[in-house]
């Protein structure tokens, strides 16, 4: 049937993903450690009608042709890692990465996540574990009854036990880096997966080889610029009214058509 | 049947594929770096026998709206419009180079620079590969630079220069996977005298309200095509009743 409907069609399905992937991003506004997605568009493939240069006679050739568009689609979601703003909060397992690199997770089926959420916790072994309960890799045990814990911006993590005047060593936190980090895969929980386009994990001491500096007592927040998001918005919905605006021109066109004829 | 019924029907035919390019405009009016795509309808005779009063309606893809789109600031280092006119050239599947203005680069598997669709994007001698990098720009004349992993800002190295066309307007066309390419098929010069910005992108450069005028004029034209059609019909049956009354 009429083709300009289901043009606009794909106008106001890229929208509605565009709306979804902005609405995410202001869910996650207080999230830790979040990173900011983008849809991004590329138009459908055009269809040739008539090919320009083709021979309309013997020895003429039709000047220009006619070629529709299909019109667009959302090509892929991008995920922007750029720093977000640091938060200060004192509380002594939290740790905030100040440039590249992420923290490992050791997940329940056994592979390896990915994550910038540095707001850490022990569970009943003394294990340090993430909000979901995932254990950090490699593992690091805080003794009972340290009197406080010390991380290093090279990761090192140090302990003060009762009745001691020095600190002990009880571990080194590692980080990963990836040649391509947009590449890997949201999966939830603030945790990425590596995927062919990301490359394998690098891992190495944080501060060396281009890997961010850790920072005790503090986190992440998330790299959502709301005035940002909130613009996309107005715009994502005034090209979904537009869009919507093309279909009911083209069904008056056709109702046109069946009422007069 | 009356042969006007024919060449209004050629005109409505016409108007729905000139909707449909108005639509598609409209579908891409978020697209980073589209071109608007225009409509022309041309003449076409019908030739043969009797007078020569029958001309239908063809529409034509006029061509491709050049003028720049806006740009918007996003601040991510591998955003990057042209200035002005210009294009980047980049490797379509089938091996020939397209140019497109859609800047918005990413790094692809083995870290070649490509669209956002997936093409590589050329550089001075083929596809770019970036090396792992702690940051990377691209300065106003396309060139690349990087500082290597764990290297300090002394270590900034050249990794290529973007190749950076300005063919003539006249002799571009788009392909139906939507990139531009010279009519002649030959792949076009890089011109150093084309500018990018970095951190900002070009919106697509469909103008909203004109784009919106003309689907409203489209659909009355098509209206008016129908009535056309109508008239033919109702000449037709009064040509009918006509002979259908008794004769004195």
């Amino acid at each position: 049937m009429n083709q300009a409907l289901w043009i606009a069609k794909t106008g106001l399905d890229a929208q509605q993903t565009r709306m979804e992937v902005v609405s995410n991003n202001l869910a996650n506004v207080n999230t830790t450690g979040f990173k900011r997605t983008r849809a991004v568009f590329e138009d459908l493939i055009y269809q040739n009608v008539r090919q320009a240069g083709a021979q309309s006679s013997q020895d003429t050739v039709l000047p220009s042709g006619l070629n529709i568009g299909t019109g667009v689609r959302v090509v892929g979601t991008e995920k922007a890692f750029t720093q977000g703003g640091i938060l200060q909060t004192g509380n002594q397992l939290d740790v905030a990465i100040q440039g590249r690199g992420f923290f490992q997770i050791s997940l329940p089926d056994g592979t390896l996540g990915y994550s910038r959420d540095g707001s850490f916790q022990m569970n009943a072994q003394g294990e340090m574990v993430t909000a979901s309960g995932y254990r950090l890799q490699p593992a690091l045990t805080i003794p009972q009854g340290a009197q406080s814990v010390t991380i290093g911006s090279d990761g090192v993590v140090s302990v003060l036990l009762p009745g001691q005047s020095t600190t002990s060593q009880v571990g080194t936190l590692q980080l990963a880096d990836f040649t391509n980090p947009s590449g890997l895969q949201p999966r939830g929980e603030n945790l990425y997966v590596e995927t062919t386009s990301s490359g394998t994990a690098q891992t190495g001491t944080p501060g060396l080889t281009g890997l961010g500096t850790l920072q005790q007592g503090a986190l992440e927040s998330a790299n959502v610029n709301v005035v940002e998001e909130l613009v996309n918005m107005i715009e994502t919905q005034r090209a979904y009214e537009m869009n919507s605006k093309a279909i009911s021109t083209n069904d008056q066109m056709l109702q046109y058509l069946t009422n007069n004829l | 049947m009356d042969r006007l019924a024919y060449v209004a029907m050629t005109g409505a035919k016409q108007i729905e594929a000139a909707q449909a390019i108005t639509a598609n405009n409209l579908a891409n009016v978020s697209t980073v770096g589209f071109r608007a795509d225009l409509h022309e309808f041309s003449q076409v005779p019908v030739e043969g026998a009797g007078y020569a009063t029958r001309v239908n309606a063809v529409t034509e893809y006029g061509s491709v709206d050049f003028r720049s789109g806006a740009t918007q600031s996003t601040g991510r280092q591998l955003d990057i419009a042209v200035s002005g006119e210009g294009f980047l050239a980049v490797q379509a599947p089938d091996g020939t180079e397209g140019y497109t203005r859609a800047g918005n680069l990413k790094i692809g598997t083995g870290g070649i620079l490509t669209t956002a669709g997936g093409l590589p994007v050329l550089g001075d001698g083929g596809p770019v590969a970036v090396p792992p990098n702690e940051s990377l720009a691209i300065g106003r004349d396309g060139t690349v630079t990087v500082r290597p992993l764990g290297q300090g800002t002394e270590a900034l190295a050249v990794v290529d220069r973007l190749k950076l066309v300005r063919p003539d307007a006249g002799e571009l066309v788009k392909g139906s996977d939507g990139l531009l390419r010279l009519a002649s098929g030959a792949p076009a010069p890089a011109d150093a005298t084309v500018t990018v910005q970095s951190g900002v992108l070009e919106s697509s450069n469909v103008n909203i309200a004109q784009t919106l005028v003309s689907m409203i004029e489209l659909a009355r034209q098509y209206e008016g095509q129908i009535n056309v059609i109508k008239n033919a019909e109702d000449n037709a049956d009064a040509a009918a009743a006509l002979l259908r009354s008794p004769s004195v």
